[in-house]
């Protein structure tokens, strides 16, 4: 704590609050307030340059740079995970520039900005999920022209979306498509929920939290205000179906979870261990064990 | 006017000229002041050396050309109809259910089998398709045309057989009236004599022929009436 | 060919009054008046750049016309102005009611999806929901316009030419269309490949009743599929009729060159 005080010295005599000037975080909020209006409705924005490559989360970033106050506390996840490479370095960009308190905790957060993955735990209506999201328009895999595509959208023309499945189907014998599957939200716009997997759809249904997706490249913000109805698309003969493991976490002995494959060795061993690395520890902590689970624990407390 | 019931054709004061823009407008008159009628049952046979005008008629009468003047009334159920006047739309039905052609050279579709071919009309009236193959295979047996030959386009066929096809697709369905363009040009006389059966089943069926036949064989068996185109020649 | 017979049949499917496109001071197509009934099929011919494709567009309602009126009478048996619809009953129109067979079969299809999905499209569009249902469907159209069942899964791009056009059909007639606008359909294939298409094209068109409008260069195509002719040239309708009548009989010196020019083999 005493490491983020010193940060936040630093931050505020070479940055505004959140980096963006406050114009910026005024023009975004807008097309929050817009998106939340017309739930799963792409509002196009004037996303920034960031101190960062596209791909890395600019949209997510300036999403949370927007809403994020001082009394916030956040989360960071990358696949799930708090600790691999984009997460650490975003969670460093935002206690650089507000010096705001972070955690790992789902629970303990105020602000959760993910990429590709929803936590395990329930998130509440005093949360807010932010997705960083590459491509936002679902239908561009078969129509590749925007202003098609957003005529699409206002005209709810959108039987293209399952001629994707349709394919799928024809191609794999099921619907083969296991993450960013597309969504209809509200009975009116069909949504592409990023790369999530197809795993952490149902979550989004009637989710507590506000959920807020940006993709910065592209310019565009969308959002699915709290208890909204989201559904999966499918066929009546082939419904939608989430993701299913045969074995539980390796580590935490869970299941229903979403589990990550880990190679453990070049002679074809390996376990599947939990994605949401939070939601393992806190089963671990509560004396939780998989079949593999007493070995990283042990290691852990040998260290 | 002899217009009584039976009356089935009336053509009067008809007038049919070529203008041939591409030849500076030359106007190439072809017959005027056409007049004559058929009924029910009869078959006029249209006589007249070549070039006098007597395939024009015909096709004014089918509504292939247009004429300049005058007027072809045919009866068609309980509806006088001026063909020189009416709409494409009214044409299209006359030819469905009430004008039969039966031209000298075969129109052969790409792909269609000779059989198919001779069934369509009859397809057309609302007979179904497998009653219509069966008797246009009747048809075209009584026309001597080898079986193996049915189920093949035409487009291949001698000119005798694309004639008796041809002939068997102008005679397989019931039109009041009928047109003959010199059906039996190319044909034997054994398939000429069955064209001739063919004409004298018209007829008593009471359906009204107008023809141009230079056979004088076929001629003399089938015309109730000759009329001499050479008189409604242009006065130009 | 044979036209449908009673009902609405008296009463036009489509009636165009007085439709004219104008590019700047230019003329794209200029008072085109005409009426198409159920069952119809009507030629437009003409040379390139004579305005067949500009009026066919304005039809089909991917151009709007710069005056006049085109109004089509819906399955409720209401005649509406095409271009007093909303944009979104327009495109209801486009792919339910109506079909458009493009020149290039790229322009009609989806190249990247299967033959089954392209034909599929259109019923996923009017919300069919059931995956063994629409594979059904698109089996059975692509049995009719002679593509091989084992082919479903294949995207057009491994289709010849005229398999490519015969599938584009297939798309366009899943939903029961009652009106088609083709351009130039057999145009770019070769004269066997055409001859089979155009067989195919009459026996749907005279099996299912439907009324066409077809854009051709090709005079002896148009006397094959259609009932009626309209010449164009310059943007006019300078000559109109039964196809037969027009082609065999043709009164303005336009239409006699046309009809001169055409090559007998």
């Amino acid at each position: 704590m005493t490491q983020t005080a010193k940060t936040q010295d630093i931050s505020s005599q070479h940055y505004n609050f959140a980096y963006l000037d406050e114009q910026t975080k005024r023009m975004i909020r807008r097309a929050i307030l817009k998106g939340i209006a017309v739930p799963g409705y792409q509002v196009p924005f004037a996303a920034r340059e960031m101190p960062m490559p596209y791909g890395w989360g600019t949209g997510g970033v300036q999403v949370t740079a927007a809403v994020i106050g001082k009394q916030d506390c956040l989360k960071m996840i990358d696949q799930g995970s708090d600790d691999t490479t984009n997460a650490v370095a975003l969670r460093t960009f935002f206690v650089k520039t507000t010096g705001v308190e972070t955690t790992t905790k789902t629970k303990e957060a105020s602000i959760i900005q993910t990429r590709h993955r929803i936590p395990e735990e329930a998130l509440t209506e005093n949360q807010v999920l932010v997705y960083q999201v590459p491509i936002p328009e679902p239908l561009r895999f078969l129509e590749p022209r925007e202003t098609e595509t957003r005529k699409m959208h206002a005209l709810e023309e959108y039987g293209l979306m399952h001629v994707k499945l349709y394919e799928d189907i024809a191609k794999y014998g099921h619907i083969a498509t296991a993450y960013a599957y597309p969504v209809m939200v509200q009975d009116r716009y069909v949504m592409d929920p990023s790369p999530t997997p197809k795993f952490d759809n149902p979550k989004m249904d009637q989710m507590e939290a506000l959920q807020l997706f940006g993709a910065g490249r592209e310019k565009r913000i969308y959002a699915i205000p709290p208890h909204t109805k989201v559904v999966s698309l499918d066929f009546e003969d082939h419904p939608f179906e989430v993701n299913q493991f045969e074995e539980p976490c390796a580590i935490c002995g869970a299941e229903g979870a979403y589990l990550d494959e880990v190679i453990l060795d070049d002679h074809g061993k390996r376990m599947f261990v939990c994605s949401d690395s939070d939601f393992c520890e806190d089963r671990r902590a509560a004396g939780h064990v998989g079949h593999l689970g007493t070995n990283p624990l042990e290691a852990e407390g040998n260290d | 006017m002899s217009n009584t019931p039976k009356t089935k054709i009336l053509v009067s004061d008809l007038a049919k000229t070529f203008t041939m823009h591409l030849q500076d407008g030359l106007e190439i008159p072809v017959v005027s002041g056409v007049n004559f009628s058929v009924a029910s049952g009869e078959c006029v046979v249209l006589g007249g050396p070549s070039g006098s005008g007597k395939s024009s008629i015909l096709k004014m009468i089918y509504a292939n050309y247009r004429c300049q003047k005058g007027q072809i009334l045919i009866t068609d159920q309980d509806e006088i109809i001026n063909v020189a006047q009416a709409t494409p739309r009214r044409i299209i039905r006359l030819r469905e259910n009430t004008i039969g052609y039966v031209s000298q050279f075969l129109r052969a579709i790409p792909r269609v089998p000779a059989l198919t071919l001779v069934a369509e009309p009859l397809i057309a009236q609302g007979v179904a398709e497998e009653e219509a193959l069966a008797r246009a295979g009747k048809l075209l047996a009584r026309l001597n045309v080898p079986q193996r030959l049915w189920q093949l386009p035409p487009a291949t066929f001698s000119g005798g057989e694309q004639q008796r096809v041809n002939i068997a697709r102008g005679f397989i369905a019931h039109y009041p009236i009928l047109l003959l363009d010199e059906p039996t040009a190319s044909l034997d006389a054994a398939n000429r004599a069955v064209v001739v059966e063919l004409v004298e089943e018209k007829k008593e069926q009471g359906v009204a022929m107008v023809g141009i036949l230079h056979d004088h064989d076929v001629r003399d068996a089938i015309a109730d009436r000759i009329v001499d185109v050479t008189s409604f020649a242009s006065a130009a | 060919m044979s036209a449908v017979n009673q009902g609405t049949e008296d009463l036009p499917l489509l009636q165009v009054s007085n439709t004219t496109k104008l590019y700047g001071g230019r003329i794209g197509c200029k008072d085109v008046s005409f009426d198409l009934y159920p069952g119809e099929v009507l030629a437009i011919v003409g040379e390139s750049g004579s305005g067949k494709t500009t009026l066919l567009n304005c039809l089909a309602t991917r151009l709007t016309p710069t005056s006049g009126s085109v109004s089509y009478r819906n399955r409720m048996d209401q005649m509406r102005n095409l271009y007093e619809m909303s944009e979104a009953e327009r495109r209801m129109l486009m792919r339910t009611d109506w079909g458009f067979v493009h020149q290039h079969p790229a322009d009609g299809l989806r190249m990247t999806v299967s033959a089954g999905a392209n034909v599929g499209e259109r019923l996923m569009a009017v919300g069919a929901r059931n995956y063994g249902n629409i594979r059904d469907t698109a089996t059975d159209w692509l049995g009719r316009v002679e593509i091989a069942e084992d082919r479903i899964d294949d995207d057009p791009r491994a289709f010849s030419g005229g398999m490519r056009q015969r599938l584009q059909i297939a798309r366009n007639l899943v939903t029961s269309p009652r009106l088609i606008f083709m351009d130039e359909p057999t145009g770019g294939l070769d004269v066997s490949v055409q001859a089979r298409l155009l067989d195919l094209l009459r026996g749907l068109v005279a099996d299912l009743g439907l009324s066409v409008i077809i854009v051709t260069h090709d005079l002896a195509v148009a006397r094959l599929l259609s009932h009626r002719i309209l010449v164009m040239r310059h943007g006019h309708v300078i000559e109109s009729g039964l196809t037969d009548q027009v082609l065999d009989d043709p009164q303005q010196s336009y239409t006699q060159l046309l009809v001169s020019s055409i090559l007998q083999p």
